[in-house]
């Protein structure tokens, strides 16, 4: 195994090698294996989330007996769709951990996985638009800075001075009053963290099993035993569901009922200019979030279609909403045109916190309702969930996450941070 | 972009309507003797399939009255459009509008 790693490393050497070779020595990134009949774990899923959930139980736990099944290909669901902004500034104490530890193995994540996932913390600003905003970005930011999380209330100068091109006049429909600002906060290549992560999972012997998509969990006597899958039946120990949008499918496959909904979330790039925006800006109020590209492109997302849908697809409302509210901010970008749009399907939950730990039914665990929000928590969510997997039992950054906590009350309310921006 | 058919105005652009997810769910009649478990599938768990699925809209800049839809979530094509407390219909007919209700009201026990 070891031999394998070091023999595929890329490195500026492996660049001068291969250029020799005119470019054509490149070997695949990972394996395509046919599937075993029987796995220790499965984790049905092949985005972000369920790869790294196999590369850390191989990591941090030394299980490789792991495959991980895909209905379609790598990264083509949400960790594909979204529009890759991380950042860790969350209300409440228990998601500012497990947001944080996630944004701390993304800093690291390049290096570790021998992969540029092209991290860039260019900073994140929230804006301000009337004096609840205010209040409550204060009330925020002091709430983050007690749990050691960078962030800071920015005035509309320091705005202004920032961001030139965002429209700070105090005649506009919906004036700027300030922000608050995680500098380390930023935006990371989408597919590049899915493919690293499966390269370094394959690396250790992880099998990554695309076009196999899940039909059936089995079960015997309240605890699983194995999946149906139009590829085959496929035995196993412990499986864990990553699946985003499709959970409930899965668990109604598994019998258990869930506190889910799923819905299209869309966004939108427009064409490629020149280096005009360089920080994410996300304004909660009108409703809105926009980065750039490192092509150029402007990326802008909003919110969800208010009805459940699996269909990728989403309403033109929602889409014209969100760029009406580009224009209130960037009266500049009005002559832009927007070159691709898209949907992907999201699995939110009435308190817009995650569920991760264990189900009704033994050794089948569920990692999923990360909703508008998921892909900042790639790295962390993996983590914790490999943790879930490998002992029985949550890790204490993801015990507040328990299915069980709509029966005990203890919801984790971040609508404020997560229901709205992401 | 959904065009959905209310039964009192006819086809209309989804931007006048409000969603009330899923249709059906009536609140228990005796909440202080429901264990923790029953009140919590109550209040949170919702059927999210993939296919036919009963939910509520209002028509909330027209006539400003609810009704129930059955609507695939995998293609958005609506499938059946019924009154608010009407058993929801056999899934795969074409859709039915429901005559106006004489009556003037919706309710009909359900929570809205």
């Amino acid at each position: 195994m070891a031999l394998r790693l070091s023999a595929s490393r890329y490195s500026i050497g492996s660049l001068i090698r291969n250029a020799f070779g005119y470019h054509e020595g490149w070997q695949r990134a990972w394996r395509a294996p046919e599937p075993k009949e029987r796995y220790q774990v499965i984790v049905i899923g092949g985005g972000g989330h369920g790869l790294a959930t196999a590369y850390y139980l191989a990591k941090e736990h030394g299980i490789t007996d792991v495959a991980v099944l895909e209905k379609g290909w790598l990264g083509g669901g949400n960790t594909g769709r979204n529009t890759t902004i991380i950042r860790s500034n969350y209300l409440w104490d228990e998601s500012a951990a497990i947001y944080e530890k996630a944004l701390q193995l993304y800093e690291g994540l390049s290096q570790e996985l021998n992969f540029n996932i092209m991290l860039s913390q260019r900073g994140v600003l929230n804006l301000a638009h009337n004096l609840h905003d205010l209040r409550e970005i204060s009330r925020r930011v002091n709430a983050i800075r007690l749990n050691g999380i960078d962030s800071e209330i920015l005035s509309p100068e320091e705005i202004k001075e920032m961001v030139p091109i965002l429209n700070t006049s105090p005649n506009a429909r919906y004036p700027v009053l300030g922000g608050s600002l995680q500098r380390r906060g930023g935006v990371a290549r989408h597919d590049a963290v899915a493919w690293g992560l499966a390269r370094a999972a394959d690396a250790r012997g992880v099998d990554i099993i695309q076009n196999c998509e899940v039909t059936g969990i089995l079960r015997e006597g309240g605890k699983v035993t194995g999946v149906e899958t139009s590829r085959g039946t496929i035995m196993a120990e412990k499986i864990g569901i990553v699946v985003a949008g499709h959970s409930s499918v899965l668990a109604d496959m598994a019998g258990f009922r869930m506190p889910v909904e799923s819905h299209p979330l869309q966004a939108l790039v427009s064409e490629p200019i020149k280096p005009i925006l360089d920080s994410v800006i996300m304004s909660g109020t009108v409703h809105v979030y926009v980065s750039q590209s490192d092509r150029g492109e402007l990326v802008m997302g909003a919110g969800i279609d208010s009805h459940n849908g699996y269909s990728q697809r989403g309403s033109l409302p929602v889409v014209e909403h969100m760029v009406a509210a580009a224009m209130e901010l960037f009266p500049i970008f009005s002559r832009l045109r927007m070159m691709r749009q898209w949907g992907g399907i999201v699995d939110t939950c009435p308190d817009a916190s995650p569920i991760i730990g264990t189900t009704p039914v033994d050794n089948l665990f569920i990692n999923c309702g990360w909703g508008t929000g998921g892909f900042k928590a790639t790295p962390g969510s993996g983590w914790v969930f490999a943790h879930t997997i490998a002992r029985g039992e949550p890790h204490p950054l993801n015990a507040p996450f328990s299915l069980e906590r709509f029966t005990a009350g203890k919801i984790i309310d971040e609508h404020g941070a997560a229901g709205v921006a992401h | 972009m959904l065009l959905i058919p209310c039964p009192w105005c006819g086809p209309r652009d989804e931007i006048e309507f409000g969603c009330g997810g899923e249709a059906h769910i009536a609140r228990p009649e005796n909440p202080d003797e429901l264990s923790d478990e029953a009140w919590a599938d109550y209040l949170f768990n919702r059927a999210n399939p993939k296919g036919p699925f009963a939910e509520r809209w209002v028509h909330s800049h027209g006539c400003r009255r609810w009704f129930n839809v059955v609507r695939d979530t995998a293609t958005n094509e609506i499938l059946a459009v019924y009154e608010m407390g009407a058993p929801r219909p056999e899934i795969g007919s074409p859709p039915v509008l429901a005559s106006p209700d004489e009556s003037g009201t919706t309710s009909d026990g359900e929570s809205l």
